[in-house]
């Protein structure tokens, strides 16, 4: 559905993408990982036709990104990362607009955006502006729909979002794409990431790595340890000076300790933190995550 | 067409939504037009007379009437010494002082002429000159009417001219007259290039353009989209002041109303253009306010409605040539006042349809410079 093959863009200079090549099947829930800066915008700018890579070809659809820039625009439905409608329009202003000028209505898209739409029906009379941060987005979802695009583009849609509006958004674009639309989404949100059938890892404008979230983690090189201990600052500090660590993270309540061969196992770690006069010792092999991949790669 | 029915559609919407742009739309024009005509007003009338009277004859006491008597001056008080009156004047409780020497009568009547001295406060040069201006006029008149009581027996007296005048198409020097007609020029002129410039940046600050650009919407029809409904603002807006001219001040309308907005037609899209350009140049609202606001200060100081454009410098006359509002202000008052006809205002026409195709193809090639 999406096709792109060593795209390169850079800004004053500064290089955003570096030799991108991609390729997204129809109907996949595609996710784009990095943290801020990597180029995830830039690149979904270019395929939303909004800027022009400086080198490189790409075709979505079919549809050359430069040359049949005005056909893509009627397939694509794009998210910007920031709240773009119009804030001093009501909802429905919004949506009659939108759909007005891709000259369609509101009824006959209805089957598609009715899943979200009744959510923020019951607010039509409100100004965009006056929208809490979930219905924007569900607002700006409607608004990108209205037109029945074959590929949505939605960037960073989690951002400035609560954990329980987040995970809605992400059921409610699971349930997308069962219609059959390509989603085509950037995050900069590790566990999101998990949730897309397939994923690119970007950082500084290059690609690290890509495939299922399952592919990627099976990828990862090390044997993993989860461990804890009651004070957990000193606990990562030590674990970093242990003989073969390749590197060590907190996750939460455990820290992720990689190491570069398996020659120690739990109980060596355990007793190396014991000695070190550390108290409620818990250490356990677990399976890597996509974030551990990251910071594997970065 | 449809598209730019919509954008059109969209764009009155948040006009109308937005609660400082409609009452600036039409309460600005209601209200600058009383305000400045009432308030900003040249003739000066109350300046304050100091008068130091050393001769206390009937004829100092009849020029010292003459002078309270004509409307333009209070008198202060009376002082006793030139120098007394002179601190007065210091302290800036007296405009004028009139100082009269001893033995004028006297003089008058033994010799045929005295002197008086006048003294202005020129802090405010405008207002010191009108003040000896008028107090010139008015020893004038005092010189004609005693003249011929001092003329010697057996002396002729001198011939004089006696100068008779009116004031075509302002038989009063109505000052209002004078200052509706162009007043409502400029106000339209200003807050239509105002709101341009803020409406298309508008969309640029809050990054709207960027889900525009993802749908069909055509450049023009965009730009069409922004421009087309402040023109039309632009015909209302000088209903209303037309109206309010009409209705408060009683201005003349000696021309055509038909001239009138058939020309706001055509001069509006200038302003637009304006407006168009200094969006270009501007990322946030603030910036093309500051950056509207610098020509437009231009525009107004220069427009001939506070200053006449003739008496401005040569170089002066020739970069106001580049001033839309100049036109504008002069067209108002040519056909309002003097009831003039296209044939008369076709220079004026054609500099002001010239100055809006030069504003409006830079602003579109500035627009596709910097979309590109």
């Amino acid at each position: 559905m999406i096709n792109i093959e060593n795209i390169s863009k850079s800004y004053d200079g500064v290089l955003a993408l570096d030799n991108i090549s991609l390729n997204v099947k129809p109907g996949e829930l595609f996710g784009i990982l990095g943290p801020d800066g990597a180029g995830k915008t830039t690149l979904i700018r270019i395929l939303a036709t909004l800027i022009k890579a400086d080198s490189g070809t790409g075709t979505l659809a079919g549809l050359d990104l430069v040359k049949d820039y005005r056909k893509i625009r009627t397939i694509v439905g794009y998210m910007p990362g920031r709240f773009s409608l119009y804030q001093d329009l009501t909802v429905r202003e919004n949506l009659e607009f939108f759909a007005n000028v891709f000259g369609t209505t509101i009824q006959q898209s209805y089957d598609l955006i009715r899943d979200i739409y009744v959510q923020i029906e019951p607010f039509n009379e409100r100004r965009a502006g006056a929208l809490s941060g979930g219905m924007k987005q569900k607002l700006a979802l409607c608004c990108a729909m209205i037109h029945l695009p074959k590929v949505l583009l939605l960037d960073e849609p989690g951002t400035g979002v609560d954990p329980v509006s987040r995970k809605e958004f992400w059921d409610m674009l699971k349930h997308l794409r069962s219609t059959g639309i390509t989603i085509f989404v950037s995050t900069a949100n590790m566990d999101e990431a998990e949730k897309c059938d397939r994923v690119v890892l970007l950082q500084k404008g290059k690609l690290l790595a890509s495939g299922t979230p399952s592919e990627i983690t099976a990828a990862y090189p090390h044997p993993l340890y989860a461990v804890r201990a009651n004070d957990m600052y000193r606990l990562i500090n030590d674990l970093r000076t242990l003989d073969q660590a390749a590197g060590c993270y907190a996750f939460g309540e455990y820290a992720h300790l990689s190491m570069l061969s398996d020659n120690l196992n739990t109980k060596d770690i355990q007793h190396f933190l014991e000695r070190k006069g550390h108290e409620d010792v818990e250490v356990l092999p677990t399976t890597a995550n996509i974030e551990d991949c990251f910071i594997e790669l970065m | 067409m449809r598209t730019v029915f919509f954008l059109v559609q969209k764009e009155f919407l948040q006009i109308f939504r937005n609660k400082v742009m409609l009452p600036l739309l039409l309460v600005m024009p209601v209200f600058q037009t009383v305000l400045l005509s009432f308030a900003a007003n040249y003739e000066i009338k109350n300046l304050s007379l100091a008068v130091v009277d050393n001769d206390h004859s009937p004829t100092s006491m009849a020029l010292i009437h003459k002078f309270t008597a004509s409307g333009y001056f209070r008198l202060e008080d009376n002082y006793p010494s030139i120098r007394s009156a002179d601190d007065a004047l210091a302290a800036d409780k007296v405009d004028l002082t009139l100082e009269i020497p001893p033995q004028m009568e006297r003089n008058m009547v033994r010799e045929g002429s005295s002197k008086v001295s006048l003294t202005a406060n020129a802090i405010n040069a405008v207002k010191a000159g009108l003040a000896v201006g008028y107090a010139n006029n008015i020893l004038r008149d005092f010189n004609l009417e005693q003249a011929p009581k001092f003329a010697k027996a057996g002396v002729a007296m001198p011939a004089l001219i006696d100068v008779s005048y009116s004031n075509w198409y302002n038989p009063k020097l109505d000052y209002k007259t004078f200052m509706v007609p162009g007043i409502l020029g400029e106000i339209v002129s200003l807050i239509i290039c105002f709101l341009t410039a803020l409406a298309i940046v508008r969309e640029r600050e809050m990054g709207t353009i960027e889900q525009i650009n993802v749908t069909p919407v055509k450049k023009w029809q965009f730009i069409v989209g922004k421009l087309l409904p402040f023109w039309l603002l632009s015909l209302v807006m000088m209903a209303v002041g037309l109206t309010v001219g009409w209705l408060v001040f009683r201005i003349p309308m000696e021309g055509s109303l038909g001239l009138v907005f058939l020309y706001t037609m055509f001069f509006t899209p200038g302003m637009l253009g304006i407006g168009f350009l200094i969006s270009n140049f501007s990322e946030t609202q603030q910036q093309a306010m500051f950056t509207a606001w610098f020509f437009l200060i231009i525009f107004i100081l220069m427009c001939g409605l506070f200053t006449p454009v003739d008496s401005m410098p040569q170089w002066a006359q020739y970069l106001n040539m580049l001033n839309p509002v100049k036109y504008f202000v002069a067209f108002m008052r040519l056909v309002l006042l003097k009831g003039a006809g296209f044939a008369e205002i076709k220079w004026n026409f054609l500099s002001v349809v010239t100055i809006a195709v030069v504003a409006n193809t830079l602003a579109v090639w500035t627009y596709r410079k910097r979309v590109a």
